[in-house]
């Protein structure tokens, strides 16, 4: 019987989602996968520790709706635009309720995933020297090098329970093509015990193994594949899309306000119940204005060595 | 003989910096300012000049301006995308970048930099958004340019906290610590211009925005500040510099 991963979002969050899990949906800037982010609220998670170098409009939703308990990050803005409020609101405020946060920065978080993903006990950077960062976090430490005078701080492995990967393609045993800003999506998908790979595009196997470079991802770590186009908006995906910078503008208005706020996550969110639905509000003529131009690369001859 | 071309602030600070970037080959780019800036730098006197994004690219060539360090014009041709382990191994730790630009909510008089609160950390008057990239890269960069607004409540004797490391107390702290990057090179601002001194690492006043006086700079800083033997007038944007931003690099003046 052929190896077929496909299922649906809610499906994916139902089995791969528990209370009080610690999450990643990675993406810097790109492939952020929203649709997985609103399936969460939408199935009412909670306690979750949220994982992100920039948490970016996706966690400010989640956090606003409630889910999350704790925060694990490097840099809490909009990017572009200014302030994510409402996990703002919730740090300066305790709104919706206390959130914990743990703080690195962007090469500690990069790190992070990357002891976590080779089984390191600790990773060593050159970073934090002299920083107030090292203060806030007991997790950052200084270590001396086994092999010379330099002292160097380490940080530790991190191992999410889950991670949301959104990418160009796959096929239907998760083998993943990425290209574009891959940002740290490799890493936390081999640091994590359950990944989820959400594509714009499901591809034969063939497509994959005309491209091997390609593949940042293999099946072999993959334990679910959602089939989920425009999964990312209003984030994008290199080649298909383009970042939805109106409704990033747009957030920043809406999240200055509570009330704004969570008038938009029922109106978008609990009460639209999946991406497709979420798309059709959308309208065609929103997400027509988003693709990019073509600007394809050549073809290249791996060779046939037989 | 040169018009005198009238300039907004934020242009004045815009070719400062793309003037600091002259005899740099690669340089980590922030967006705003400090973006096109750099562009400026490449579309002028720099033509070699590769800039490097915290996102994962090398050698960016934007075909329009980015509004976000990940934005999708970087990737496309750009020399290379990479993961952003590589992009903080290989580039930045592995010591290739010439010049950083950096800013910040808060800065004291040895080129420190405040990006995560306002207020003490457990309970914060306000939340910034934190170090992103710019910890390490105040560390492993060969130098930085700082690029700020000159305000009283930027400029302070005392951070409330100390994300990014500039020379820290002063003297060779910056050394002890076995910082390999040299710090803060210049602090550029819209309305004067700061070097560091060599032996203290102190903030020292080298220029001054025409219609701006040593007082009127004085009156905006929060320490008795440094001043050079030389104060000198900070040279005016020329014609070609200011046609490239306003019709090529921000036609549309969101950095105005």
């Amino acid at each position: 019987m052929p190896e077929n991963k496909l299922c649906t979002m809610n499906e994916a969050v139902d089995r791969f989602v528990s209370n009080g899990a610690t999450v990643a949906i990675e993406g810097f800037t790109a492939f952020i996968c929203f649709a997985a982010a609103h399936e969460i609220i939408r199935q009412e998670k909670r306690d979750l520790t949220l994982c992100r170098l920039t948490p970016d409009l996706i966690y400010d939703q989640m956090v606003a709706a409630g889910v999350a308990e704790k925060l694990v990050f490097s840099y809490l803005g909009n990017p572009g635009v200014g302030s994510l409020h409402c996990i703002r609101r919730a740090v300066e405020k305790a709104i919706p309720k206390t959130l914990e946060i743990e703080e690195y920065s962007h090469f500690g978080m990069v790190g992070r995933y990357i002891a976590g993903a080779s089984k390191l006990p600790f990773f060593p950077l050159r970073s934090y020297f002299g920083s107030d960062l090292a203060q806030s976090n007991d997790s950052i430490q200084f270590v001396d090098s086994p092999y010379g005078d330099e002292r160097i701080s380490v940080v530790p492995p991190l191992n999410p329970d889950v991670a949301f990967i959104h990418a160009q393609r796959a096929d239907v045993k998760g083998n993943t093509h990425i290209w574009g800003l891959i940002g740290v999506q490799k890493e936390a998908a081999f640091a994590s015990k359950k990944v989820i790979v959400v594509v714009e595009e499901i591809v034969d196997g063939s497509v994959i193994r005309r491209d091997p470079n390609r593949t940042l991802i293999p099946g072999l770590i993959v334990d679910a594949v959602v089939h989920e186009p425009y999964g990312a908006h209003p984030s994008y995906v290199q080649g298909y899309y383009d970042r939805d910078n109106a409704f990033y503008l747009e957030w920043d208005r809406i999240s200055r306000d509570r009330e704004l706020t969570e008038n938009w996550l029922k109106e978008w969110v609990h009460d639209t119940p999946d991406r497709k639905t979420y798309l059709e509000k959308l309208g065609s003529e929103r997400l027509k204005n988003l693709k990019p131009g073509e600007m394809m690369a050549g073809p290249v001859d791996y060779g046939l060595y037989d | 003989m040169n018009e005198a071309m009238t300039y907004t602030p934020s242009e004045l600070m815009i070719v400062s910096a793309s003037r600091a970037l002259k005899g740099n080959r690669v340089v980590f780019v922030g967006v705003g300012m400090p973006n096109i800036a750099c562009n400026l730098a490449r579309r002028s006197h720099s033509p070699d000049l590769e800039l490097v994004y915290e996102s994962g690219i090398f050698g960016a060539n934007p075909a329009r301006l980015p509004l976000s360090i990940g934005d999708p014009t970087l990737v496309s041709d750009s020399i290379s995308a990479v993961s952003m382990a590589d992009l903080f191994m290989l580039y930045l730790q592995g010591g290739l970048v010439d010049v950083a630009l950096l800013g910040g909510a808060q800065i004291d008089k040895y080129g420190n930099l405040n990006t995560t609160v306002i207020g003490p950390y457990d309970k914060p008057k306000i939340r910034l958004p934190g170090s992103g990239g710019a910890c390490e890269i105040a560390i492993n960069a060969k130098k930085t340019l700082i690029i700020m607004r000159l305000k009283k409540r930027a400029f302070v004797e005392k951070l409330d906290f100390l994300t990014s490391p500039g020379h820290l107390e002063g003297g060779n702290s910056r050394q002890n610590l076995g910082i390999p990057g040299a710090g803060p090179a210049m602090v550029i601002t819209d309305r004067a211009l700061f070097v560091f001194d060599d032996a203290t690492g102190e903030m020292t006043l080298t220029e001054v925005a025409p219609g701006e006086s040593i007082e009127s700079i004085q009156a905006e800083i929060s320490w008795p500040m440094k001043i050079s033997a030389d104060v000198k007038e900070m040279v005016a944007p020329r014609a070609d510099e200011l046609d490239l931003i306003r019709e090529k690099l921000d036609p549309e003046g969101m950095y105005r």
